[in-house]
This record gives C-alpha cells, sequence and structure tokens, in this order.
C-alpha cells in the first residue's frame, strides 16, 4: 500500500513536472507561432513582454529572452521616432545578455541579435556612429556563421542589409541576391534542435527572393 | 486509489479553469496613459501589455497571495501584493518616472557640445572636418559658431567681446600651453592639433563647470579617442604635405599604440598661390606623434598623447615706418607635448578623472631691417630704425596636472571635487641690435581646488552649484569664484538653462614681469538660454552679459619696460544669439545658420578709455551648407561668414600729456569669406574594401573679397597700411589612403 502511495505520489509529481514543461512548451510554441504575423504588424511589444514573462518565472531558459531580444530589436528596426531607437536596442541588448548568461556561451543565434542591436543603433545618425558600430555589425555575424556554419539567419541577415544598402556603398538589390540564396540553401536544410529553438526567416527570404521574379 | 488519482487529475483540471480576470490602467505621475508597459504576476506566464490608451487586462489561474508587477524602461518598477480569490481585479498603476540621462534635462547654458556620444550635441566631430572655411582646423569651424568673432590676424577664440588669450584649451582635462603654431607677425596661425585626435569637443562661450579655471571668457575642452576599432595603416599626400602612420589594436583589443609622422612644405604652394609676403625660407615642418591606450579594466582607460613638432619659416614684408625698407621675419620653433590621462571607476559610485601633461616651447625669433636689396641695414644713428634689428629667444616649460573624483548621488545626482596644478616657466632672452642680452624669466605656480555638485530634482530640474578657488605664486593671491547653472524643461523637450559664474585670470606672459603689484583681472558672466533640440532640428538662443573688472592696464614701467602696470582696466559686453540648423527641409542637405550681436567696450592695456575693441565686432553671421550625392560618392561643402567692421585705432604715446592718446580710428570695411570644399569618396561602400581612399578639394575666399582685418601705423602717427590675409585665395589638394579599415566618414577632409 505504502508502495502504492509513494508510486502515485511519484506520478503526480512526475505529471506535475511534465505539466511544467509542458505549459513551458507550449506556451512557448503559442508564442513563436504569432512571431511572423506580428512582425508583418510591425509592432512586436506585446509579444516580448509575453516571452520575458516566461523568461523571467523559468529563470533557466535562454529561450524566451532569446526570442524577447529578438522582438524586441525588431520594434527598434520599426520604431519611426530616432530618438527612441537607442533605448529600445538597450532593452534588445538586455535581453539578450540574460540568454548569454544562462547559455553560459558563444552562441550563434545571440550573436545574430548582437548584430541586429548594432545595426538598431547605427540607424540612429549613420553618418556618425558607421565608425562604431558598422564593424560591430559585421563581426557578430561572422562570429555567428563560424559558430554554426549551417545557420542561414546571419547570412540572411547579410542578406538583408546588403539590400537595403545603396549601390554606391557596395548594395543594392543585385547584390544581396547570392547571399539570400544562400539564405535559402542552408534553411533549407536546416534542422532546429529543438521545435522551439530558432527556426525563424523562412518568410523573409521566400519574399525576398521572389522579387527577383 | 484510482478515486485519489482521478481526484487529482480533477483537481489540476479545476484549477486550469478558474481564472480571475484583473484588469486596469497605467498611468504615469503626470496622469498620461502609459502603452507598452509589461505587467506581470510574478513567477508566472500571465500577465500583459498595456494598450495605446494605458489599459491592461488579463486572465490567471494563480491563486492567492501573489505579486503584481509592472516594468518599463525610463520608470521605477512598480510591486503590489495582491491576493487573488476568484473575484476580479481592478488595479490601477501609477509609474513613477526615472531620472534618467535619455529623459533628463540637460544644463547647456553657455555650451555647445560636439559628439557622437550624447544625442543632445549641436555638432558631430564630423561636422568639424567637413566646414568648409574650416580647412581641417578645430578652431577655424567653431568660427562658425555664434558668440565668435572672425579675427584673421592673430590665432585663437575670440568669444563675446574677450580676447584670444581669454579661451583656454583643455585636451583630457588638462590645460594646452601653446595649442597654436608660434605666432608671426599679422598672420593667424593655426592648432597644432589634428581634429581626428579627438571624438568629443565641447565649446563654452561662457559659464562653465569650476573645474576649469584661468579663463575670462570661454573654454574649449577636447576629449581624446580611445581604442581604435582596427589595426590601420594611413598615408596621405597633398601638394603641401605629406603623412604616414599606422594605428595598431592588440589581439585583445584591450591596448593600442599608434605613431604618425608629417611632412610639411609649402614651396610648391607659395609658386601656385601668390603670396603677399616674401619668403626667404618658405614654411618646413616635422611633426610626429606617438600614442598608447590601455583599457585598465572594463569601465577603466589609460591613455599617452605625445607629439613633437619643428617649424622653420622666414619672410620679409614692408616696413610700416620707411616704405621702402622690409622687415625680415625669421622662425625656427620646436615643440614637444605629453599627454598621460587616466579614468576609472573605483567603485561604491566612485570615479576618478586624472591627468598629467608637460609641454616645452623653443622659439628662436630673427628680425632684421632690410634695403630694397634685402640686405640688413644697421641704421645706428636712427634708434627707431636701430631696434628693427633684433633677436628673441623664447623656451618655455609648462607642467599642468589635475585630478577629479566624482561621487555619484541619488538618481543622476553627483558631486564633483578635485585640484588643478599649473606650472610654467618662461624665459626669454631679447638681444638688442648692438648685441646686448636682455634675459627674463617668469615663473608661475598656481594651485587650484574646486567642488561641483549636479543636483536632479526630477527629469525637468536640474542645478549645478560649484565653487573654485586659486592661488597664483606670482601675484601672490588667492580667488575664490562661484559658478551656478539652472535647467529647466517645458513638456515639448524644449528647456531654459541660467547660467551664472565668476572667472578670474592672471596677466599675459608679454605683459610681465611687472615691478607694480597685480591682482586678478575678473569676469562675471550672466546668461541666458532657450534651446530646442529634436532629431533633425536645433534651434539655440541665448542672451549674456558679461562685466569685466580689474583688467590690466599697460604702460612704461619705470624701468623703462612695456608692462603691465595695474588693475584699473574695466569693460562689459552684452548680446543676443542664435543658433539654428536643420537637416530636415531640404531633402539630404544639412545646414546651420549662426548670428551674433555683440555690444562691448572695455579699457584696457593702453586703451586711453573705455572703447568698442578692435577685435569685436556689432554683427556676425555664419552659414555652413553640407550635402554628399551619393551617385557621385561626393560630399560638397559650403560656408559663408560675414562680420561687420571692426573698429581700429592707432593708439600711441603722448609725451606732452604724458598719456596714451588715440591718434586716429576708424572701421573696416565688413568681412565676408564664401569657402568651398569637395570630398570624393571612390570606395565608398565597397564591401570588405581592404582600403579607403578621399581625395579632398577645398577653396576659401571663392568671390575673392578684400578682406582688410585691421590697420597698422607707423611710429609716427603719419602712415597707414591695411593687414590681410597673405593671400586672397587658398586652395588645397588632397588625398588619403587609409588600409585596413573603412573611414567612410572620419578621412573627410583631413587637411594636413
Amino acid at each position: 500500500m505504502k508502495k502504492f502511495f509513494l508510486f502515485t505520489a511519484m506520478i503526480c509529481f512526475a505529471s506535475i513536472a511534465f505539466a511544467q514543461s509542458d505549459k513551458y512548451i507550449s506556451a512557448m510554441k503559442a508564442n513563436i507561432a504569432q512571431l511572423d504575423s506580428v512582425m508583418v504588424k510591425g509592432n512586436a511589444v506585446e509579444l516580448a513582454n509575453s516571452f520575458e514573462r516566461i523568461g523571467n518565472a523559468e529563470k533557466t531558459q535562454w529561450l524566451p529572452f532569446y526570442y524577447a531580444g529578438y522582438c524586441t530589436v525588431m520594434n527598434a528596426y520599426n520604431e519611426k521616432d530616432v530618438a527612441k531607437k537607442d533605448a529600445i536596442a538597450d532593452k534588445a541588448q538586455q535581453f539578450i545578455n540574460k540568454a548569454d548568461s544562462i547559455l553560459g556561451k558563444e552562441n550563434s543565434e545571440t550573436d545574430v541579435i548582437k548584430s541586429m542591436i548594432a545595426t538598431a543603433h547605427m540607424t540612429v545618425d549613420p553618418q556618425n556612429r558607421y565608425m562604431t558600430y558598422g564593424p560591430q555589425i559585421t563581426e557578430f555575424l561572422e562570429k555567428s556563421k563560424s559558430l554554426d556554419p549551417s545557420n542561414p539567419r546571419p547570412v540572411l541577415v547579410q542578406a538583408e542589409n546588403t539590400f537595403y544598402t545603396p549601390v554606391q556603398f557596395g548594395g543594392g538589390k543585385d547584390a544581396a541576391k547570392s547571399f539570400f540564396d544562400q539564405a535559402k540553401k542552408l534553411d533549407d536544410n536546416f534542422k532546429p534542435e529543438t521545435e522551439i529553438s530558432p527556426d525563424w526567416g523562412k518568410n523573409a527570404i521566400n519574399y525576398f527572393l521572389s522579387q527577383y521574379k | 486509489m484510482f478515486k485519489w488519482l482521478f481526484l487529482s487529475y480533477f483537481l489540476i483540471s479545476i484549477k486550469a479553469n478558474s481564472q480571475v480576470k484583473i484588469s486596469g490602467k497605467i498611468t504615469d505621475n503626470h496622469n498620461k496613459a502609459l502603452a507598452g508597459i509589461s505587467i506581470s504576476i510574478q513567477n508566472s506566464y500571465d500577465g500583459a501589455t498595456s494598450d495605446s490608451s494605458g489599459n491592461y487586462s488579463f486572465l490567471t489561474s494563480e491563486k492567492g497571495a501573489q505579486l503584481l508587477q509592472a516594468s518599463a524602461t525610463g520608470y521605477k518598477s512598480f510591486e503590489q501584493n495582491i491576493n487573488i480569490n476568484g473575484t476580479p481585479l481592478n488595479i490601477n498603476i501609477s509609474l513613477r518616472e526615472e531620472i534618467t540621462e535619455l529623459k533628463a534635462v540637460v544644463i547647456t547654458a553657455g555650451t555647445f557640445e560636439a559628439s557622437d556620444q550624447k544625442r543632445a550635441s549641436a555638432l558631430s566631430p564630423i561636422d568639424i572636418v567637413t566646414t568648409a572655411s574650416a580647412n581641417g582646423d578645430i578652431t577655424n569651424a567653431i568660427k562658425t559658431l555664434p558668440g565668435t568673432q572672425q579675427v584673421g590676424e592673430s590665432e585663437g577664440l575670440f568669444v563675446r567681446g574677450g580676447t584670444a588669450n581669454e579661451t583656454k584649451i583643455f585636451i583630457d582635462g588638462t590645460l594646452v600651453n601653446k595649442f597654436f603654431y608660434s605666432s608671426e607677425p599679422d598672420l593667424a596661425t593655426r592648432g597644432r592639433f589634428n581634429p581626428f585626435l579627438f571624438k568629443g569637443t565641447i565649446f563654452s562661450s561662457g559659464g562653465y563647470s569650476a573645474l576649469y579655471g584661468q579663463a575670462l571668457s570661454s573654454v574649449l575642452l577636447l576629449e581624446s579617442i580611445d581604442l581604435p576599432e582596427k589595426t590601420s595603416a594611413d598615408f596621405g599626400i597633398s601638394y603641401l604635405a605629406a603623412n604616414a602612420g599606422i594605428q595598431k589594436l592588440s589581439k585583445n583589443k584591450k591596448s593600442s599604440w599608434g605613431v604618425t609622422y608629417a611632412y610639411t612644405n609649402l614651396a610648391l604652394v607659395y609658386n601656385f598661390i601668390k603670396q603677399k609676403l616674401d619668403y626667404f625660407r618658405v614654411p618646413v615642418l616635422h611633426e610626429g606623434d606617438a600614442n598608447f591606450r590601455i583599457k585598465t579594466s572594463a569601465t577603466g582607460m589609460l591613455k599617452y598623447f605625445g607629439s613633437f613638432s619643428t617649424t622653420n619659416v622666414g619672410f620679409r614684408n614692408q616696413d610700416v615706418d620707411s616704405l621702402i625698407m622690409k622687415d625680415a621675419f625669421g622662425l625656427k620653433n620646436l615643440y614637444t607635448y605629453h599627454n598621460l590621462s587616466w579614468k576609472e571607476k573605483i567603485g561604491h559610485g566612485w570615479k576618478l578623472n586624472t591627468g598629467v601633461s608637460y609641454s616645452f616651447n623653443h622659439d628662436k625669433i630673427s628680425d632684421e631691417f632690410q634695403n630694397a636689396s634685402n640686405q640688413k641695414q644697421s641704421m645706428l644713428n636712427d634708434s627707431l630704425y636701430a631696434y628693427k634689428n633684433f633677436n628673441l629667444e623664447n623656451r618655455g616649460r609648462y607642467a599642468n596636472a589635475k585630478i577629479v573624483f566624482e561621487k555619484r548621488l541619488f538618481n543622476l545626482s553627483a558631486v564633483r571635487f578635485g585640484s588643478e596644478y599649473n606650472y610654467s616657466n618662461e624665459e626669454t632672452i631679447y638681444t638688442s641690435y648692438d648685441g646686448t642680452n636682455y634675459p627674463q624669466t617668469v615663473k608661475e605656480n598656481i594651485f587650484a581646488g574646486f567642488a561641483e555638485t549636479d543636483i536632479y530634482l526630477t527629469n525637468d530640474i536640474a542645478a549645478k552649484f560649484g565653487v573654485r578657488t586659486e592661488h597664483s605664486q606670482l601675484l601672490n593671491k588667492w580667488n575664490v569664484a562661484p559658478r551656478i547653472s539652472l535647467a529647466y524643461k517645458f513638456q515639448d523637450n524644449s528647456q531654459f538653462s541660467l547660467a551664472y559664474g565668476i572667472f578670474y585670470e592672471n596677466p599675459e606672459r608679454k605683459y610681465l614681469p611687472s615691478i607694480n603689484q597685480l591682482h586678478f583681472s575678473q569676469a562675471t558672466h550672466y546668461i541666458a538660454q532657450y534651446q530646442k533640440i529634436s532629431n533633425d532640428r536645433t534651434f539655440r538662443t541665448e542672451i549674456f552679459y558679461k562685466k569685466y573688472k580689474d583688467l590690466f592696464k599697460t604702460g612704461l614701467s619705470s624701468n623703462g619696460t612695456f608692462a603691465a602696470i595695474n588693475n584699473d582696466g574695466f569693460g562689459d559686453a552684452k548680446g543676443i544669439e542664435f543658433f539654428w540648423r536643420d537637416k530636415k527641409t531640404i531633402k539630404n542637405v544639412d545646414y546651420w545658420i549662426s548670428y551674433s550681436y555683440l555690444d562691448t567696450k572695455r579699457d584696457f592695456l593702453n586703451y586711453p578709455f573705455a572703447i568698442e575693441p578692435s577685435f569685436a565686432t556689432k554683427h556676425t553671421a555664419s552659414l555652413v551648407v553640407k550635402k554628399f550625392v551619393m551617385k557621385l560618392k561626393t560630399q560638397f561643402n559650403a560656408s559663408y561668414s560675414y562680420a561687420t567692421g571692426r573698429p581700429y585705432y592707432n593708439i600711441n604715446y603722448d609725451y606732452i600729456s604724458n598719456k596714451y592718446k588715440i591718434y586716429d580710428q576708424g572701421h573696416t570695411k565688413g568681412y565676408n569669406d564664401l569657402s568651398l570644399s569637395v570630398n570624393y569618396l571612390p570606395s565608398v561602400g565597397k564591401l570588405k574594401a581592404k582600403s579607403f581612399t578621399v581625395f579632398v578639394l577645398s577653396l576659401t575666399n571663392v568671390l575673392g573679397a578684400n578682406k582688410i582685418y585691421t590697420y597698422n601705423y607707423s611710429a609716427n602717427n603719419q602712415n597707414k597700411v591695411a593687414v590681410t590675409p597673405p593671400s586672397k585665395r587658398f586652395l588645397y589638394l588632397g588625398c588619403f589612403i587609409s588600409l585596413g579599415i573603412d573611414r567612410s566618414q572620419d578621412e573627410i577632409n583631413n587637411h594636413l
């Protein structure tokens, strides 16, 4: 009887524990499912806050903060009031710092966000900030690629950066083409580690490639 | 047992189904709705984000005592204990604004800041080098800002009715002696320091902090760059100079070193551009500098910068007294400068900023009285002409040290204190026509102590209170100088500032030694400023009143030398200034306009009574325009400056009345200058470019306006000669190549 009670208790604990991690996975999945639609709308504040809440409650998971950082840097990109951009990018940096400290090691995915944060800071005043942030943008992308050569996201970000750089500065649509092709190839072969690991970018790659048709 | 199991699952599902609604409104302390604020229950996924009218609402399945949290950048985080017992909760939240650098008012009265770090700056470092009339010289660019005068016959910044000597220049906190190349008669020499050595420039035309002293009118604060982004090698060639340098960044990016060397020879230029002066030694300069920078910790930085330069120049000019004769002026100069600075956060909110600098300056000046065929004339029978043959040797040794402690108090408020020491030892040997030497040494030790505090009451109100005290060994006197400034920010982010302060200064070396007992000259500043800065536009206006007291009067001392004799001088200056910068109205065009009105009179030096000084005019205006044309990879810059004519005087000693007397006076014609420059950057944006090239072409006084700065008079008051620039126009053409690093913006217009 005692044994049986213990067994039940164990089942109960296990099921609570399972329910806990199940709750985490399902909450993350629900949020991740919203990523694309939210980005199209151009306001990911709510989603970022939601990821942050999960991160604060879980404490040992880096992905919620990673996604909060990703959403926030996109908010910085979309912010029209240049005076507010820096503060939003700083917020994204805080999320990525938290993700990094939970991970405890360099990661290809967080480096992509770091590069995007540098871009957000630079766009506030490109003429004066290019010196400081220009090298950082490239440096983080290169680091990201070397940490995981199969990751399509650093290549996608590089492709987008090139796409939006004026032709006179070595960018433009034509210059970006080969990067999008490369990103597409990597993305087709990319297998995310878990079902909630970073896997964004498909829509963007297809959207940009469709412009070459 | 299955019952138990069933029950537990039943309980779990009950828990999941009984959700409670929590809602409310989030506002700031002005009762304004706040959108996008994250609200949550601690350690739970449940929460929401406030909408555009500040409302939030969410369902939670948490039970019992919980902690409700709200947080947002720029606000103090909010926490409230709540008890969830099944009934919906309505909780309105008021967030208190945090006092942050981003939002807080900045005390700006009297100040122009050029920095790429701070958001509230009117100009950036790049602006300084892309100003067409600047020719790559820092102070020339500053002359397009309000408060400055267009003085072309001598170097330095003449600010709000002050002399050039009333403006002091600091690098990384310590005073720079001999910032400009050694003076040449009736010429404005350039600053010795390349603008690319500095990442930040603050120009204060009055009311500045207690950290700075010995300047009656103005300070120019230069902050040197930190570690370079990359290792690079740089080369430059123009038709007057060639330079090469390397900057090496260590692998761990914690330290760097660099050396550069530049050679300047104006022979080619002077063949091409006709000069008013007859050069028997065209200017030749050798200049070198070296630096190292070490990151001593995450927050600490140790920097060394050292430079040397030699100048050799000689020219003949028409003699003002004899018309057919010439004065042949020769100058050989050796200058070295060393600056070591260290800043570090030393924990518990304390910051340390300290630096030492040393400079040595050696001028060998010769003056010869020559006839039309350039032969030396001794004219021993005429003392006026005989004295035109002389040699002058100046040796100056200067040491400066400064230490500043800063302690952060509540929010942004801080207290700062420290001390400064300035040592100078200036030795001159005057050799008269008959070979007699007259050596003189003037030594000075100035000790200063200062303290100031920044108080931020809210994001909208700030005040700075400071006091400085100095002791001069030479004058054997103490002074105490209070400084106060206040700033208030309006709801539309514009701001209003006030500043008041007392400033002291010692007599200039050239009026020393004095045999009389002197004390400090004094100026009191009152400044009111209104400023509105948005991202693309800046508007700033300032009114000021400056009262001078105890200015130095000069005269013949009883031992026959011309020197400061008493502190009986006085004066005042008042005016209004406007500055408008706009990057928005015309697409891809960035322009600024500055206008200064100045009403000033003073009695000092040999002035017989209070008059409008010869270095000040009533109206000064500048327009600076910049446009980058992407298609051409070219930046076009233009600047136009206008100033009404300046007064000029012939002041001479009248031996009958034994007083100085004005023998002649007038106003010069107005000053006009239109300068253009073009920077072509062929390698702009080449991806992964290994080199970067910039071509620079600039032309000053495009319209060929006749500039007359002032007039020189002969000793007998009969002859009057206009002081004009050495050449009507100046053309500059150069090319700069940087290997290893993309310096697109950096190299633009890097003249000399």
